[in-house]
């Protein structure tokens, strides 16, 4: 038994090794994609963010017509880089609801005067809650939400111009 | 010319590692002849090898300073414009050039152990020699074949693509240097372990030998420790301290296993227990080291620290750390049979103390090794997660806590054997000003959370008990190393209680100012006066001019900058911190918006210092112990002489 005991840290060691070595063959990932894409929404129902718009929750998704989710924050700065890509977005017809995370609706009222407010509906997350439960790891991010209210697509960070026809292509797909 | 020069001395040194190698498997199979003369030759080629290791670092940094850009590593991670104090410090501020430092620490510390050790029996002399060039043999050959600082571009560029802005800041001149000289100096202590596995002789000598060492390595990782933490808190212009980053927690790993070796080796050196144990921390302790290394370097986890990514060098480190940890941990299965059991002991005593210490040490080691590792191993089942701050708090935070009160108590007890109930008096006032010290914080601050209330708590009664040794005691003749011990144990008291305000009473705005409107943040009031240009050697910035006022006291200005770097082109943030008796104020000038409005970001933070100043107690505890043990023991060495 002793015996067997001393060999334990070289057993260790061995179980270390495997787990890196397969780590190693492994190309690195810097996006941590979603475990929810091609699940259903969560349920949740979120308070408004701002007066004058609804706040948001897992019922309305599921009316038959496809969205995009937009997790944001008024202190984020990717977000205001990213908010004339959501505004052509909508123009070109794209229905997009919000999740304003760990915010004040003092703050989003600024960030929607100043950058432009694309968003039919704002939910007020302000624990990160639905944030965690989407499974999303940073704002901003995007998904694309089909009619029965599942998730078929995940955008991490940022869109970019030349994302948005891509986006409007996926979002068609989850409407047929 | 110099390039290749640093070249040569480098496969020099490596040609030296391989004889020193040689030598010492020839003297350790002569080792009934007393290897005398095997001695004598291994001794200057372990010197030789330092040496010019040494010299190629110096050379590298040469070809830095000089700017010759048909050297690669330069042209990729240099400029001309640089100011000199980047120039030579970029020369480890990559990947090649900072494995070429490791590989200089681990020749000079075999160096310092041919030159300096005198107390070791010859022959496991001669095998720790031959064990610290094994590894450094691999190392070399890792540098030569796949990682050479000294590589040449056909075309030189005009001009280099620059440092790393985040690089650029001093901390990059101290940093590596001091956390190598403490990560990569615990060799010694596993070159030693392999050493005495080989000769069968672990004892109290052995241990006494080993002890000064393992401090000296100990005493420049925690300063590094402590030094990269202050680094990461200005530079990053986060406000943390403390990220759990996998880097961190590779310097942490060797830290907390040579912490445990520390305790260990002394209950071995007067108490001649705990020989197994003591062999295994030894192998553990550097053991973390090269994991470390091998972590970082080879990209395998996401990290600030990250270099050039490349899964070739990966796989090569990962072969160097089959052949030393896998080939140390099977001499200890194979040999720490053979070695005779050393001495057991009562629970309630010194030894029972530090016993307890090292297990708990372990056990927070252990967390930290699977925090750091969880993600590859679920990356290994198909799932990409991180492990961060929420974890490792939860789970190591209490249990270092408990090490705290340990540490408290350890001290107040006898060697041998003590008496529960004369033990429980010695501990009463300490313990009394624990229970003060929470009914005092529960009063004064209501809300707060448990891990910080008891981090305060402890931090008191710890700080009084590790004073306490000194309590009734001649003060003059007080051996120097009690001082080392008194003073480290109250330094981790001190850390503990800045980490405790900080994370209990921390204050944050985050805000977007109008030119002229007054923010507030703790017992500050801030002003945003003005914003003017700043042009430096090789960035230009925007300053915020922020006029600083707490209560009546006189306002100062404080001046945050988003500076802009031209080669490579990338924006930092500059913090600006304002260090008073009581904490730091700590400010982030963020972007403008479009209404002239600018993002600031201001903290509170009240006696967040003491984290650091705790640290650099720790460390000058530890080089009192240090010193004590080298008197100590010339004292000894001259009465031998005398007599």
């Amino acid at each position: 038994m002793k015996r067997l005991l001393l060999w334990l840290p070289l057993f260790a060691f061995a179980g270390l090794f495997a787990v890196v070595a397969s780590g190693l063959m492994r190309p690195n990932d810097h996006l941590v994609p979603s475990q929810m894409v091609g699940h259903p929404l969560p349920k949740f129902s979120l308070p408004a963010m701002v007066p004058d718009k609804p706040g948001l929750g897992s019922a309305t998704f599921a009316d038959g017509k496809p969205r995009l989710l937009n997790v944001f924050a008024s202190w984020c700065i990717p977000c205001m880089a990213e908010a004339p890509q959501l505004m052509a977005l909508k123009q070109q017809g794209a229905e997009i609801d919000a999740v304003a995370v760990r915010d004040t609706p003092g703050n989003i009222e600024g960030f929607l005067q100043r950058f432009g407010d694309p968003y039919a509906r704002i939910g007020d997350d302000r624990q990160s809650a639905l944030q965690l439960a989407l499974g999303s790891s940073g704002v901003p991010e995007t998904y694309v939400i089909d009619g029965h209210g599942r998730i078929v697509e995940q955008h991490i960070g940022d869109i970019r111009a030349d994302d948005v026809p891509d986006i409007l292509a996926k979002l068609k797909a989850a409407g047929g | 010319m110099i390039a290749e020069a640093g070249l040569a001395a480098l496969w020099f040194a490596g040609a030296l590692a391989l004889l020193q190698v040689v030598l010492a498997v020839i003297g350790v199979r002569r080792s009934r002849s007393g290897g005398g003369e095997v001695l004598a030759t291994i001794r200057p080629v372990a010197v030789v090898q330092g040496v010019l290791v040494v010299l190629a670092m110096l050379l590298l940094i040469a070809v830095f300073v000089e700017s010759d850009m048909s050297v690669r590593l330069v042209a990729e991670d240099s400029s001309a414009a640089k100011p000199l104090l980047y120039k030579i410090a970029g020369a480890w501020g990559n990947h090649e050039g900072s494995m070429l430092l490791w590989v200089t620490i681990l020749g000079l510390a075999g160096a310092a152990v041919a030159l300096f050790e005198r107390r070791l029996p010859k022959p496991t002399l001669i095998a720790t020699l031959g064990a610290q060039a094994t590894i450094a043999l691999g190392f070399y050959a890792f540098l030569l074949f796949s990682s050479n600082p000294f590589a040449r571009l056909v075309d030189a560029p005009p001009d280099g693509q620059g440092l790393n802005p985040l690089l650029q800041d001093p901390g990059l001149a101290f940093h590596p240097p001091t956390l190598y000289l403490g990560y990569v100096g615990i060799s010694v202590a596993f070159s030693f372990a392999v050493g005495a596995m080989v000769t069968r002789d672990v004892g109290p000598a052995f241990a006494r030998a080993m002890r000064p060492w393992v401090l000296g390595a100990w005493i420049f990782l925690t300063l590094g420790i402590t030094a990269g933490s202050y680094w990461a808190y200005y530079d990053l212009g986060w406000g943390g301290w403390w990220f759990w980053d996998p880097v961190e927690n590779a310097s942490l790993m060797p830290w907390l296993a040579a912490t445990a070796l520390l305790h260990s080796v002394t209950v071995l050196a007067t108490r001649d227990g705990l020989r197994a144990w003591t062999i295994m921390l030894a192998v553990v302790a550097f053991s973390m080291s090269m994991i470390g290394t091998f972590l970082v370097r080879s990209g395998i986890l996401t990290s600030v620290h990250a270099f050039a990514i490349d899964p070739k060098r990966g796989a090569f480190i990962l072969a160097l750390l089959v052949i030393y940890i896998g080939g140390a941990l099977a001499l200890f299965a194979l040999r720490v049979g053979t070695i005779r059991q050393g001495n057991t002991f009562e629970p309630v005593s010194r030894e029972g103390a530090l016993v307890v210490n090292n297990l708990l040490l372990s056990v927070i080691l252990g967390i930290v090794v699977i925090g750091t590792l969880y993600p590859l191993v679920a990356a290994a089942f198909g799932t990409q997660l991180s492990v961060g701050h929420p974890f490792f708090d939860s789970t190591a935070g209490p249990i270092a806590l408990v090490l705290v009160a340990i540490m408290g108590i350890g001290p107040l007890l006898r060697w041998r054997r003590d008496r529960a109930s004369e033990a429980l008096r010695r501990v009463a006032i300490p313990a009394g000003v624990a229970v003060v010290t929470f009914l005092a914080v529960l009063l004064l601050a209501p809300g707060i959370h448990i891990l910080p209330l008891c981090g305060l708590t402890l931090a008191a009664g710890a700080a009084v008990a590790s004073v306490a040794p000194l309590w009734r005691r001649d003060l003059r003749r007080t051996p120097l190393f009690t001082y080392g011990m008194v003073v480290a144990h109250l330094g981790i008291a001190v850390s503990l209680a800045g980490m405790a305000s900080e994370s209990a009473f921390d204050q944050e705005t985050l805000v977007a100012t109008h030119i002229g409107e007054i923010q507030h943040v703790g017992p500050y009031s801030v002003t945003l006066e003005g914003i003017r240009p700043v042009i430096g050697a090789d960035w230009s910035a925007v300053e915020g001019v922020l006029r600083v006022q707490r209560g009546d006291h006189a306002p100062y200005i404080l001046a945050p900058q988003s500076r802009f770097f031209s080669t490579p082109p990338q924006a930092t943030s500059i913090s600006a911190i304002e260090t008073v008796a009581d904490g730091q104020l700590y400010t982030v000038l963020g972007q403008a918006d479009d209404d002239g409005r600018w993002q600031l970001r201001l903290w509170w933070k009240p006696f967040v210092t003491l984290i650091w100043l705790g640290g650099a107690l720790v460390a000058f505890g530890g080089f009192l112990s240090l010193l004590g043990r080298l008197l100590r023991e010339r004292r000894a060495h001259r009465r031998e002489i005398e007599a």
